[in-house]
């Protein structure tokens, strides 16, 4: 310690008074205010991003949900629709599209006639364009399906064109009618004309919901039908393969796995898996389970394998994140009354942990549920419109998937598609809202502190 | 399916074992479970397992014989019969073993742990499956078209007709610029939104902003991908692009970039966040104690003892602003092209492995296998990240442990 | 009590450094501190004793107001140093904690080297110009932390290489660097094996000759080799305060007699 008495003696003390802030500190101060503000304005600046983000999205998708229908009066002639008038159903069978069009333009131009007779203008063939080309279809369905009504005239409810459809949500107006080709200004007269008759409505729009997809022509027939299907089908084949794999892997690796070379390759493995890009899980899908192994495109069970494998490392971290929380004392209490390793993990650890790891499931399905790049890789942006079959088969059948329909959407000419897509968005979203809701209820209701 | 139908009917035979053979062992024992060695369900599952065990390793063996030996795919019904076979003997063996003695639970862990380890392969059978499905069609792909033009070339020019100019460089750049203005978004925003949170808000908005910064993150991508096109590119080319004259297009680097941006804000902060928080709280009263604002602790004593975390977690966030595919193939654009302006329409790796192999795909030529080529070095980057973030982050863990 | 040295050293009455009056310190609704009244002399060490809990530790961060960056802390009553109140609304605790350094009960340098460690004080607060001055700063401190000797060649090596003893040696010279006027060490020598505990104590007792020093410990035998006054604490209450001397042979509250006799504690 004698460096002690060496020491240089301390320069005399400046005796400040407390009560003054020097101009130091005053400095020192706002810099720490300045800091803090860029602090507080960064949790603004992430916080505003995503109320814009939603408000967004919301305010483009909401429309999706309601849907213009006309209102009409169709006379289902028999000279027309039956011509050796014998109800035949195999004679139904071979009607096609044209031949019903002409009683809608029949209906069509009684309505202008009744209604349109004062718009300047206004030919039959604009009326005619404000039923979406999806209404011969569905009249023929419905003559097909009620033969003995043929001769008689019966209301129909057909979707509007979408353009009508989108005068009524504000995406049309007079003015940018007149500069579109697609639409004119005495077809929304019309239109005005016909909701003051009651002959058009905008309603809540089921279809949206259950219909399949349709051709870039005709946006307003659009629906999510086979894509809800189609995400419901992978996320099956999700849950069935990543949980019980994802399960077994995590028990062998923390509580079996002697420690040697082989587990950490396959520790460091995982972790790695974990940050792959997704879409090179696509190509991963496409070389083997399509090139090599010959599983059909845009199959469910394809897009649920590649899933799988690309969950499998979120399922497997958070597993093990659950078991590493049950404490030891119980695996020893276990094994102190003579059970075996396997008894010991299989009826304490594995049940304990279970909250934990059906949390992690379920944050790994929502994960799935949103991917859409390696979809698009495996075909599954094809066109589809006929609904898979019931499972098992059904997974081998073509379908699409919720992300892959809003992007497949998106490509589209018509800007009504930009709404549908905005609005299954929303339904992915309420999708995902709710199992993470179901995921922070499990926790809450089972988590345990030791 | 045949395939399905084979595998219901090894799921039947399966039950059928484990009945059959609880059955013989409670007829052994006279149903008590003290005579036997094993619990009497033991000897059931014994039998079952083995017999699933069995079928599905004859299975999956021929179905790969014959998928690499090149036999049609219609000939199912030898694989049937052989795998029901393996089944068959199996469930023989093992039922006709039971006794007294006989020590069926030694033989149910053995086969639960052959279970459990097949489990753990899945992991490593995907990285090998990764790595060799690119690789074989990227070496089909050099085999065709010469590396240096692929690695060095400038030009991006697929033709379908042949002949094509498939030089890599214009869509790195893409990927990279774009990256680069995500992480000057995500990396100011997140780090001080992750300092803010963890050193200067209360409880109550910590309760309320973390959880909602963190909602960020579960959006999917797709979500944020049609943000951009419909959002936020065109905003910036009314606002900035079309004003500043620096071009006409929605579809941008500045787009894409401030979009991705905004998706790795949760990712930077809740990464950072944890880092900060693993500073031991002692170093902060250790520089309060001697006179320092909370401002000068965390620039001059937090920050620099996570800086090593904080750059792992930069690293992690690159990578993952490198392999994002959904906000660039809506954000970004489609052509390829060498350019500073950030308003212009720039392609990245990601969005040509996507337009490349979709539509019509013609395994054979060059510009369908291309897409092996850009994966295989996009997963090459990307896993090089992450080893590095990872082995950042790791050493900077045990310093504090 | 009879392996106890208790140094009986001649203290003159010396100026007051801090004068607290009737000092309050409450944790939400728990009533932490009750009532305390002290006077600490400048050139003087102090120390504060007591059983785990009993407010001492508390107390001590409230000489340097580190109990402010605690939100629910709350402290009433007067507590003045040089005769101004510190808890003023126009005092700065940045300047306050200046004058008044610290000494934690975990050795905590910073993870920067040796030097960056002592120089973080004297730069943050600007006292010194150059860089010249800067390094006389450090070796001063260093000195007077009866470290140079033991460092002086590997000064740009991390400082969270040394051993627990040269930490905590090193934290002491950071404090001292710059220029406080009151030393605050809680339980400073916890975290040392006894080698070390008596090199740091021998250091206390040199450091009085610069600076009034508030020493926290557990160990009535530490207590009673390196203070002249020494103050009781228990359950919140300042139970007794004189010289040391007379505190540990001749306690005058029954409750002061029982703890250095070991019967509570």
């Amino acid at each position: 310690m004698t460096d002690v008495t060496a020491a240089p003696a301390s320069p005399a003390r400046k005796t400040t008074s407390l009560y003054e802030v020097s101009a130091r500190t005053r400095r020192r101060n706002a810099a720490e205010k300045r800091f803090r503000f860029y602090g507080l304005s960064a949790v603004l600046l992430g916080l505003m991003a995503l109320i814009v983000l939603l408000s967004s999205i919301l305010s483009q998708g909401m429309p999706a949900f309601r849907q213009t229908y006309v209102v009409m009066d169709v006379e289902l002639r028999a000279d027309k629709l039956d011509k050796n008038g014998n109800r035949d159903p195999a004679d139904m069978a071979k009607l096609t599209t044209f031949a019903v069009a002409p009683l809608i333009k029949q209906a069509t131009q009684t309505v202008a006639t009744e209604l349109g007779s004062d718009i300047e203008g206004l030919t039959d063939k604009m009326v005619g364009a404000m039923i979406s080309k999806e209404a011969p279809g569905q009249l023929l369905r419905f003559v097909r399906a009620n033969p003995e009504l043929i001769g008689t005239t019966q209301s129909f409810e057909f979707l509007a064109n979408g353009r009508i459809d989108g005068y009524f949500k504000g995406r049309v107006t007079h003015e940018s009618a007149e500069m579109d080709n697609n639409i004119s200004v005495q077809q929304l007269d019309l239109a005005d004309a016909m909701v003051a008759e009651g002959m058009m409505e905008t309603r809540f729009n089921w279809a949206f919901l259950t219909a399949p997809d349709a051709s870039d022509q005709r946006p307003e027939a659009a629906g999510l039908g086979v894509a809800i299907l189609g995400s419901l089908y992978m996320m099956m084949v999700v849950l069935c393969l990543a949980l019980p794999i994802g399960v077994a892997s995590s028990i062998y690796l923390e509580e079996f796995a002697p420690q040697n070379w082989l587990t950490d390759i396959i520790e460091v493995n995982i972790s790695n898996l974990a940050a792959v890009p997704s879409i090179v899980f696509g190509i991963l899908g496409l070389a083997i389970f399509i090139n090599f192994a010959h599983l059909p495109q845009s199959a469910p069970i394809v897009g649920g394998l590649v899933l799988t494998l690309m969950t499998l490392p979120t399922i497997i971290i958070s597993t093990r994140a659950a078991l590493k929380s049950v404490p030891p004392s119980i695996a020893d209490a276990a094994l102190g009354l003579g059970a075996s390793k396997m008894q010991t993990v299989f009826h304490h650890i594995l049940p304990l942990a279970m909250p934990g790891i059906l949390t992690g499931a379920i944050i790994g399905l929502a994960q799935a549920l949103g991917e859409t790049a390696p979809l698009l890789l495996i075909g599954m942006v094809a066109f589809v419109r006929e609904y898979p079959a019931a499972p098992p088969e059904g997974l081998f059948d073509p379908a699409t998937a919720l992300p892959v329909q809003v992007y497949n959407w998106t490509q589209r000419s018509d800007p009504a598609f930009f709404e549908r897509a905005s609005g299954a968005i929303i339904v992915l979203l309420v999708f995902l809202v709710l199992m993470n809701t179901l995921a922070i209820i499990l926790r809450r209701r089972f988590e345990r502190r030791w | 399916m045949p395939g399905t139908w084979l595998f219901l009917i090894l799921v039947t035979l399966s039950v059928l074992g484990y009945i059959m053979g609880h059955r013989k062992a409670v007829s052994v024992s006279g149903g008590s479970n003290r005579v036997m060695h094993s619990l009497l369900p033991y000897h059931g599952w014994n039998v079952g397992l083995a017999t699933f065990l069995a079928g599905l390793f004859v299975m999956v063996v021929a179905a790969l014989g014959r998928a690499l030996m090149g036999v049609a795919d219609g000939n199912n019904i030898a694989l049937s019969v052989l795998t029901l076979a393996g089944a068959c003997a199996a469930f023989y063996v093992t039922h006709a073993r039971i006794e007294r003695g006989y020590r069926a639970r030694d033989g149910v862990e053995k086969m639960i742990r052959v279970i459990l380890i097949l489990a753990s392969s899945i992991a490593i059978l995907t990285t090998i499956g990764l790595v060799l499905s690119m690789l074989f069609e990227a070496r089909n792909f050099f085999g065709q078209y010469p590396w240096t033009r692929f690695f060095f070339g400038t030009n991006w020019a697929p033709n379908f007709r042949g002949d094509s100019d498939l030089g890599m460089l214009p869509l790195l750049w893409g990927t990279l610029y774009v990256s680069f203005i995500a992480l000057m978004v995500a990396v100011p925003v997140g780090l001080f939104a992750a300092i803010y949170l963890a050193e200067y808000a209360g409880p109550k908005l910590r309760a309320v902003a973390k959880p909602l910064l963190e909602v960020l993150a579960g959006i999917p991508t797709i979500v944020y991908g049609l943000f951009a096109l419909i959002t936020v590119g065109p905003i910036l080319r009314d606002v900035f692009a079309i004003p500043m004259g620096l071009g006409e297009s929605a579809s941008s680097v500045a787009t894409a970039g401030l979009v991705m941006g905004i998706m790795l804000i949760p990712f930077v902060s809740s990464l950072s966040d944890d880092i900060i928080n693993a500073v031991p709280q002692a170093m902060r009263d250790g520089s309060f104690g001697l006179g320092a604002t909370k401002s000068e602790t965390i620039k001059k004593v937090v920050i620099p003892a996570a800086l090593p975390g904080i750059v792992g977690a930069i690293l992690l966030a690159a990578s993952r602003a490198i392999g994002e595919t959904m906000i660039v193939v809506m954000g970004a654009g489609a052509a390829a092209r060498l350019s500073l302006n950030p308003f212009e329409a720039m392609t990245t790796v990601t969005v040509k492995i996507v337009s490349q192999l979709t539509g019509d795909t013609d395994f054979a030529s060059p510009e369908t296998l291309v897409a092996f080529a850009l994966g295989i070095t996009l997963f090459v980057i990307t896993l090089g990240l992450n080893v590095l973030a990872l082995i950042i982050v790791r050493t900077y863990r045990e310093q504090y442990e | 009590m009879n392996d106890m040295r208790i140094v009986e050293r001649d203290v003159d009455t010396q100026a007051i450094k801090f004068d607290c009056e009737n000092v309050q310190v409450y944790y939400g609704d728990n009533h932490a501190i009750k009532d305390v009244n002290v006077r600490i002399e400048s050139n003087t060490v102090t120390a504060f004793i007591g059983p785990s809990g009993c407010g001492k530790s508390t107390f001590l961060r409230c000489l340097n107001r580190m109990n402010d960056t605690i939100d629910i802390c709350r402290v009433e009553g007067k507590l003045s140093l040089d005769g101004e109140n510190i808890y003023d609304r126009k005092v700065d605790p940045v300047q306050l904690r200046a004058k008044v350094g610290m000494v934690f009960q975990k050795p905590n340098p910073f993870p920067k080297s040796i030097y960056d460690n002592i120089a973080y004080g004297p730069r943050i607060h600007g006292l010194v110009d150059s860089k010249a001055d800067l390094d006389m700063v450090v070796e001063r401190s260093l000195r007077r932390g009866a470290i140079w000797d033991e460092v002086k060649d590997r000064l740009h090596a991390p400082g969270t290489g040394l051993s627990g003893g040269q930490q905590q040696r090193l934290c002491i010279a950071r404090a001292v660097a710059t220029e406080p006027e009151v030393l605050l060490m809680d339980e400073p020598c916890s975290a040392l094996d006894p080698i070390a505990t008596a090199q740091v104590e021998e250091l206390i007792e040199e450091l009085r000759t610069n600076f009034s020093v508030i020493i926290v410990t557990h160990s009535m035998q530490q207590a009673a080799r390196v203070s002249q006054r020494t103050a009781f604490f228990h359950l919140g209450e300042l139970v007794e305060f004189g010289k040391t001397g007379d505190i540990f042979t001749n306690p005058k509250d029954p409750r002061t007699e029982s703890y250095i006799t070991g019967r509570i504690g």
